[in-house]
């Protein structure tokens, strides 16, 4: 029997371990599960028809699965969109001057904006069919998880360091070579803590991008948005209560089973050459990385790849006449300057006769004053938001028994969608009588507050040693010690921590200056309600104001705040 | 014998920050002939590392003419291979497809990469790693990869940028004797190295030139046949004699060499020197325990242990406050300098500062600029731009850096980080 001569081929070399075997059923499962919801995401509708949502806690798990595949289509999207802002931002000059501040302005729209906009060709592109409606769904999601994705990426391009430039150089790398084994790679740890990061953001809007309203009609898309906004309307305290379990159960599932194994295998992407002690790691990884078929199967790409190296590589060296740098024409350069000068004062100038012809500056001036409300909404709550997680990250950085737990703990709740806590909000306003709009601003930093705990912790954590011995030796305590020792410590990370949350805040004020429970609306006066209204209104002119303003808003905030006290950070306040 | 690579005339030149350009390379002249290594001394920022980039195609020259096997190059040439300072190994790659690498870039099929990667591997000395990670390695191990990754590709012309200062003294030499074996014994495919150094010692064993280059702009100063066969012994006297002719020609002053007799003079925008004092004092202090206060510079570095980029400047700057002497690359302390060791810390702050004064114009212009103020004291900036109409502004900032941490030192003056302010030292401290 031991002449293999004999069987078809497929059973000799069908070959896998038991590891493979137990693998078998969670890959068919999830195929499976995948295959059902594309299915469902792809037939036909027509406007009109109503798409009835289930209370019932049975259909959730179904939801959990619509809503996790848009977000993960988003967010393929989003990857994709991010390899090629980056590579054509940091490649091409005179693209760089166009892109990046592009990005600057579409960090700062709220996604509704977008949403507004998208909706109508959408549909238009599907007639008949849901997938339009999935598509804007998706694209919703896609803006609130792509431009930090986009950036990180751009950022890692610059930052390549350059003798690693200069060896693929040297050795003849292709453009396309030199993206997939020198700068993806260099750029992976960055681009994957960001692709987290913007999980936690889609799940923030997850009931924003779902429902959707086009042509005086709410479409309520199958999911846990959709879910949670039919709560919400039918008052359904324990509908909420178990969209809570759903979505727990959900985070801890595509952490377990897609962010843990790629943090895991992403570890050797880590540019320090010496060795860490605490690798990260992942039972599902270990699980995959023992199987034999699956294996294979997950070395086909890598194969294409380096097919694909064959391919696209250098035609000719430096001793080519090909290969000498043509003298660029400065006029060129001159000339697409000249071009961008035009296009931005047009759209000054189509701006201005905008907002005098269809709003009138009455409004204008009401908008910006509704700016200045929410500004101040938001630096208030950041300050008081710093003011008590400040000490406690502090402590808890400091010691260290505690710092892994509750980072982990404060991670999570910053990818918690805090939207769901609202009504909480909304039936303690409305039992105590309380001005929604001084108590509705808390809302604001709900979800963004743990990005400043968990960055302090992680600056806490990180001051040295001997700082911390020499300030307990010279007696440093009360004030001067904070002063003088750990405020400056832990400043660079508490920067990092306060824009991440100022961005998310101005975004969220969105969803929490207007609250909805059952017929009970709750109003805060502020430009996040102001949007939110003038969406619901579909006055389109007003809403474009709006979402205008909270850009000028946001970027000015970056650009005089934020940015200054980030460099404060870098020139002075480092190890 | 053939050139390999040529170059005529090259020039270059960088934009500095203020926009100004900054010329690091003049009238270089320079062939790389098959079956030769060739070595380029110079103290940093003499442009030695620039004009390797030129050759291997990584940046432009703005003048001149360079050539490959007398092809005009415009870019990287396949026959030109790199040995990188930091190695320059690809952290998520295993050493086997580090070494792969340039094979995978010009789509040698898969079989004969490995077979031809293996072949390299075992050759530099590292068969049974090809699974690890460079994280993995010590750093003369990576350096092997380094090596067998640029041989693999079977370059004409190995060019080697300080390829063995990040390693430690022992494990450099050894490493650089293998390859001066492999040289030897023709298993390399390379005809020619050029080896970018600011060791003596190592140049003077491994070349059979030695160029060496002086600084602001960069160019070649004077060079050196070696025709001592190899392998050459280290403590040999032929060898000892080139390595004291080495020092004595680098820390020659330019104007000597050229045959001027006139003394350079000290001048306002003079480039100091990095030196820190406590170096020099240091080396002050082991001059006369030591030596006697006389002593080649060579043994200076082996006793010290300071390598040559630390050793020169530290020189140079003991040379200019009149603290020892620098003399056909010998180190000679001078009277005052051998009653300032011998003095207490306050009377060495004094001579410390009356040299400066007389010795350090840039100094003594501050110092002079400093008493005319009714407060005593000015921003920074002023200076810099000084100091800027010769240099570009990083350097300027250095320069006055250095004259401020040797003004600090002496109660000259002092200097505020958080202010930017330069100021005149309180009077009750002197």
């Amino acid at each position: 029997m031991k002449d293999k001569r004999f069987f078809p081929r497929q059973v000799v070399e069908a070959s896998g371990n038991r590891w493979d075997w137990v693998m078998l059923p969670i890959v068919l499962a999830f195929f499976t599960l995948v295959a059902l919801a594309a299915s469902q995401m792809a037939r036909p509708f027509h406007l009109g028809e109503a798409l009835p949502i289930s209370l019932e806690p049975a259909v959730l798990p179904y939801y959990l699965l619509r809503t996790t595949l848009r977000m993960f289509i988003a967010l393929g999207a989003s990857l994709v969109f991010a390899c090629v802002f980056a590579a054509l931002a940091a490649k091409v000059k005179a693209l760089e001057k166009v892109l990046v501040p592009l990005l600057d302005i579409l960090q700062s729209i709220p996604i509704l904006g977008f949403q507004a906009i998208a909706v109508a060709p959408f549909i238009a592109l599907f007639p008949g069919n849901l997938l339009g409606v999935e598509c804007a769904a998706i694209f919703a999601i896609f803006t609130s998880q792509a431009w930090n994705m986009a950036f990180s990426l751009y950022q890692s391009l610059r930052t390549v360091p350059q003798e690693l430039k200069e060896a693929s150089k040297v050795f003849q790398l292709s453009g396309w070579q030199t993206f997939w084994r020198l700068e993806l790679p260099f750029a992976m740890p960055g681009l994957l803590w960001n692709m987290m990061m913007s999980m936690s953001g889609g799940w923030f809007f997850v009931v924003a991008s779902e429902a959707i309203s086009v042509a005086n009609q709410d479409i309520k898309l199958p999911g846990m948005g959709s879910y949670i906004a039919t709560a919400i309307e039918a008052r359904d305290m324990h509908a909420i209560g178990y969209a809570i379990l759903a979505m727990l159960i959900g985070i801890v599932a595509y952490d377990q089973l897609f962010f843990r194994p790629l943090i895991a295998w992403a570890d050797k992407f880590r540019f320090e050459e010496s060795g860490g002690e605490n690798a990260p790691s992942s039972w599902m990884l270990t699980w995959l990385l023992r199987t034999q078929l699956l294996q294979r199967i997950g070395d086909m790409p890598n194969t294409w790849l380096e097919r694909s190296f064959g391919w696209f590589r250098r035609e000719y060296d430096g001793t080519s006449i090909r290969a000498r740098a043509k003298p660029a024409n400065p006029l060129w350069s001159r000339a697409w300057d000249a071009l961008l000068m035009a296009g931005l004062l047009y759209a000054a100038v189509r701006l201005i006769s905008f907002v005098h012809a269809e709003v009138g500056w009455g409004e204008a001036a009401h908008v910006v004053g509704l700016g200045f409300l929410t500004l101040a909404r938001v630096l208030i709550l950041i300050v008081v938001a710093s003011l008590i997680w400040v000490p406690v990250g502090v402590w808890l950085g400091m010691n260290p028994r505690w710092s892994n737990k509750v980072q982990a703990l404060a991670q999570f709740l910053a990818a918690f969608p805090a939207n769901l806590m609202f009504p909480l909000a909304v039936l303690a306003i409305v039992y105590f009588k309380l001005n929604p709009d001084i108590w509705l601003s808390p809302l604001i930093v709900l979800g963004t507050q743990w990005y400043l705990l968990f960055n302090v912790i992680a600056g806490a954590s990180t001051i040295p040693q001997e700082l911390r011995f020499a300030a307990q030796n010279l007696g440093l305590s009360g004030w001067l010690k904070w002063r003088r020792y750990i405020l400056p410590a832990i400043f660079p990370s508490f920067v990092t921590g306060a824009i991440t949350a100022s961005g998310g805040s101005w975004n969220a004020s969105i969803v929490a200056e207007y609250v909805q429970w059952g017929d009970t609306t709750l109003q805060a006066h502020g430009l996040g309600s102001y949007i939110k209204q003038m969406t619901d209104a579909g006055d389109f002119p007003r809403l474009a104001l709006g979402i205008g303003v909270m850009c000028i808003f946001v970027m000015a905030m970056n650009h005089l705040l934020w940015r200054r006290l980030y460099r404060l950070a870098e020139s002075r306040m480092h190890f | 014998m053939t050139a390999l690579v040529e170059l005529k005339n090259v020039a270059k030149s960088f934009k500095a920050s203020d926009g100004t350009p900054r010329s690091v390379l003049e009238n270089v002249d320079f062939t790389l002939k098959e079956g030769e290594i060739v070595a380029l001394l110079g103290q940093s920022g003499s442009g030695k590392s620039t004009l390797l980039r030129i050759m291997a195609g990584l940046i432009p020259a703005d003048g001149g003419d360079v050539r490959y096997r007398g092809q005009p190059l415009f870019g990287p040439a396949a026959g030109i291979a790199m040995v990188f300072q930091s190695f320059a190994l690809f952290p998520w790659l295993t050493v086997q497809k580090n070494v792969e690498l340039g094979l995978e870039a010009r789509g040698v099929p898969a079989a004969e990469r490995e077979k031809l990667a293996e072949a390299a591997i075992e050759l530099i000395g590292l068969a049974g790693f090809e699974g690890a990670l460079p994280r993995e390695l010590s750093g003369g191990m990576r350096q092997r990869v380094g090596l067998a990754r640029a041989l693999v590709t079977e370059p004409a012309v190995l060019l080697m940028d300080e390829a063995f200062s990040a390693l430690d003294v022992l494990t450099g030499e050894r490493l650089r004797n293998e390859i001066l074996e492999l040289w030897s014994s023709g298993e390399m495919p390379t005809k020619a190295m050029l080896v970018v150094s600011h060791n003596i010692e190592e140049a003077v064993m491994m070349a059979d030139r030695v160029l060496i280059f002086s600084s602001n702009p960069g160019r070649v100063r004077s060079e050196l046949p070696i025709n001592l066969p190899r392998p050459r012994d280290p403590d040999s006297i032929e060898v000892r004699n080139l390595i004291d002719e080495v020092y004595s020609l680098m820390t020659a002053s330019p104007h000597a060499v050229h045959g001027t007799a006139e003394p350079v003079r000290p001048h306002v925008n003079d480039r100091l020197p990095e030196a820190d004092v406590n170096s020099m004092e240091s080396l002050l202090e082991l001059l006369l325990s030591d030596f006697e206060g006389h002593a080649d510079l060579p043994k200076i570095a082996d006793e010290s242990e300071l390598t040559d980029e630390e050793l020169l400047p530290l020189s140079d700057a003991l040379h200019r406050l009149g603290l020892a002497k620098l003399e056909h690359g010998d180190l000679v302390i001078t009277g005052l300098g051998q009653r300032y060791v011998e003095g207490e810390h306050e009377f060495r702050r004094l001579i410390f500062g009356q040299q400066l004064l007389a010795n350090v114009p840039l100094i003594a212009h501050i110092r002079h600029s400093l008493e005319q103020e009714q407060s005593g004291q000015i921003k920074e900036e002023p200076f810099i731009e000084l100091l800027g109409e010769s240099m570009d502004r990083v350097e300027a900032e250095r320069v006055l850096k250095v004259a401020i941490e040797w003004a600090r030192h002496g109660e000259v003056f002092e200097y505020n980080f958080n202010t930017g302010l330069i100021h005149l030292p309180e009077p009750d401290e002197i």
